[in-house]
């Protein structure tokens, strides 16, 4: 199974990926349909829901069932679908404008009402599909088209809203390491509840250039150097101010997810009522 | 057999009405004056294996009726002005997408929070135009605890024969009046069922029109596998940005409905064979309307009411044949701007001795402010 490709579920007729040379979502897609494969997904049973940016573009490449929605709002859709039918394995794939800034206030209520849905936010640091703004986790002091002078804002922690929201798994990788990022998103799958991947993923044409990285090469180099393990992290003496963040398994526990809690309200109602 | 009949509310209706015909999902966010049927969905929903969700916003109520619509459960929310006007981009989606649901909306008094208790009829615009992109909407507007049954049950068939959403929407007046019904019995109403692909499940097209039928829509989850998107798509449901394509959707989703007016407009005639003077209303003020009629036959004038209940397709067709021999038309509605009045100008001509009776302080329109107008 080490030797998964995802091809089964790659739509071959669709590429070559639209995306820019450098950019990590080809390498997320690949983590994903690799993760799909190994869980050995039947097609009809597995429901993309994209939102709107350039990762949002993903579901063009998927052969399963798939959803693109509106921007921000695909973690709505896919609780509907889930709710409507639990058997179906739910994906939602969002960017940091769509999932943490547009879309910030049903992250939280996703992760709190615990839907079985996995969330995965690639995470570039600003709006690429509009030309490079600044978006809710660009970093503060950062240069962006709307923001030339250093972004005044500071960035979110998705990882920590979502978790003091209530997921139940958490994890944050970075497209440098597409086998490990793979490992996280099997995880993410296999957990009952909301889970959230975030991949730290470089803008190559956007963000990096604007921001003292002007080759790929360089965007990569960097996550490799900051994204570190919690461990290493909490020994750094200016962690935070240095620019570092953790990578790895933040969050893993097992509460309840909705559905389990909705069927459990539902024998109450019906023994209430003296039904079934 | 039908049961005994009791006193029910419009709203009631609408959730007795959703049920019966086989909405099993309901997602929404809580809003005076439609909140009776979000409380009735969370009693009652869960005992018939359905599923209500409390979402964090409309905009969130909208995507979760979506979602869950695709997985082949009949879906509905209910809301009022403020709520409407958040649900509107994902209703666009809905729209785009093809999918079958139902959208309650007991229109309150505006703008903004405005009278947020009191009934209106100022949501009749928004109703056909609040989503941007050009488009089209089925919307309904009952008079009657009876209608509120009927016509939500309709808005579903409807949906689903069209496979596009549904908007049924009373004044608060409506949704909160309270009359004697008898639900009917199971098989008393017609419920049309999603039409469902029986091909083989590969090379299925969820956006594959055959003249002017609508594409059979499976079910997430089925053996058929399908994309559905919100950006303009091929009949296989994936992005084309081909001109000739985007035009042939846009065109079939506009005709889908116009060429179907026949099916979907819904009026309803009270004495207008030999009327002088003809009154369009509809929702509560149609009730007013011919209470007003009444009165003004008793003093010997030819007064009839087209109350209308489908609003959008408008009922021009129907306008121009009810008002054939009348010297006048009144056009009674709850807002300042006429928005019915208009249409009605739109159907006739501006040449039409139409009088405009509105009412926009919140209260309704009584058979004095219509009698006025019939001298």
């Amino acid at each position: 199974m080490s030797h998964a490709t995802g091809l089964e579920y790659l739509r071959k007729e669709a590429l070559p990926l639209m995306w820019c040379s450098g950019c990590g979502n080809g390498i997320t897609l690949g983590a994903m349909l690799r993760a799909f494969e190994e869980l050995r997904y039947k097609k009809n049973e597995v429901v993309v829901v994209s939102g709107i940016g350039c990762w949002g573009k993903a579901d063009d490449y998927i052969m399963t069932n798939a959803l693109h929605t509106t921007h921000g709002r695909a973690l709505t859709y896919a609780t509907g679908v889930k709710a409507a039918n639990p058997e179906l394995h739910v994906v939602v794939l969002m960017g940091d404008g769509d999932g943490a800034t547009i879309g910030g206030n049903h992250l939280i209520h996703a992760a709190r009402r615990n839907m079985d849905l996995t969330a995965i936010i690639v995470n570039n640091f600003n709006y690429g599909m509009t030309g490079g703004q600044f978006s809710a986790t660009t970093p503060a002091a950062s240069i962006t088209s709307t923001s030339i002078a250093g972004n005044p804002e500071r960035g979110f922690d998705i990882c920590g809203l979502a978790e003091a929201a209530g997921a139940n798994y958490v994890a944050r990788e970075t497209v440098a390491n597409g086998a490990m990022l793979k490992k996280r998103i099997v995880e993410a799958l296999g957990k009952k509840g909301f889970s959230l991947v975030e991949v730290i993923s470089p803008c190559t044409t956007l963000f990096g250039p604007r921001n003292k990285m002007k080759q790929p090469i360089d965007m990569i180099r960097w996550m490799k150097e900051k994204g570190v393990p919690r461990a290493k992290y909490e020994q750094l003496a200016n962690a935070e101010a240095d620019g570092y963040f953790v990578t790895g398994k933040l969050v893993d526990k097992d509460y309840p997810d909705f559905c389990a809690s909705y069927e459990s309200m539902r024998s109450r109602i019906n023994v209430r009522a003296g039904g079934k | 057999m039908t049961s005994t009949s009791r006193l029910i509310q419009g709203n009631e209706a609408i959730a007795l009405g959703a049920f019966y015909a086989g909405a099993r999902f309901y997602a929404g966010y809580p809003i005076t004056p439609s909140t009776e049927i979000a409380e009735i969905c969370s009693r009652e929903l869960p005992k018939l294996g359905g599923t209500f969700m409390q979402m964090e916003d409309e905009l969130a109520s909208m995507g979760a009726i979506i979602g869950a619509s695709l997985t082949g459960v009949k879906s509905f929310t209910a809301t009022s002005g403020p709520g409407f006007s958040l649900m509107q981009e994902n209703l666009g989606m809905a729209t785009m997408g093809e999918v079958p649901l139902v959208v309650i909306d007991i229109q309150r008094s505006g703008p903004s929070t405005g009278l947020a208790t009191k009934p209106s009829q100022s949501d009749f615009m928004q109703l056909r135009w609040g989503r941007h992109g050009d488009q089209t909407v089925i919307a309904i507007c009952p008079s009657s605890v009876r209608e509120c049954f009927e016509m939500t049950v309709k808005a579903f068939n409807l949906s689903e024969q069209f496979r596009t959403p549904v908007i049924v929407a009373p004044d608060e007046i409506v949704g909160h009046m309270r009359e004697n019904y008898a639900v009917p019995a199971p098989g008393e109403l017609p419920v049309c069922d999603r039409i469902k692909p029986s091909g083989p499940a590969d090379g299925y097209k969820p956006f594959n029109f055959e003249g002017d039928k609508v594409a059979p829509l499976a079910s997430y989850g089925s053996e058929y596998i399908f994309h559905i998107t919100s950006s303009m798509h091929g009949e296989d449901g994936f992005s084309n940005n081909d001109p000739q394509n985007a035009a042939r959707r846009v065109a079939q989703l506009h005709k889908k409905i116009e060429e179907h007016r026949g099916d979907i407009v819904m009026t309803k005639s009270y004495d207008v064979e030999d009327c002088d003077i003809l009154v369009v209303a509809t929702g509560a003020v149609a009730r007013t309307a011919r209470a007003a009629a009444a009165e003004a036959r008793k003093k010997g004038l030819k007064v009839g009411v087209l109350q209308l209940i489908t609003i959008w397709p408008f009922p021009d067709v129907e306008i121009i044949k009810a008002v054939e021999g009348a010297r006048k038309v009144v056009v009674a509605e709850m807002n300042y701007s006429g928005q019915l009045a208009g249409e009605v100008v739109k159907a006739l001509g501006p040449q039409v001795n139409l009088k405009k009776v509105n009412s926009f302080n919140g209260q309704i329109i009584t058979p004095a402010d219509i009698l006025k107008e019939f001298d």
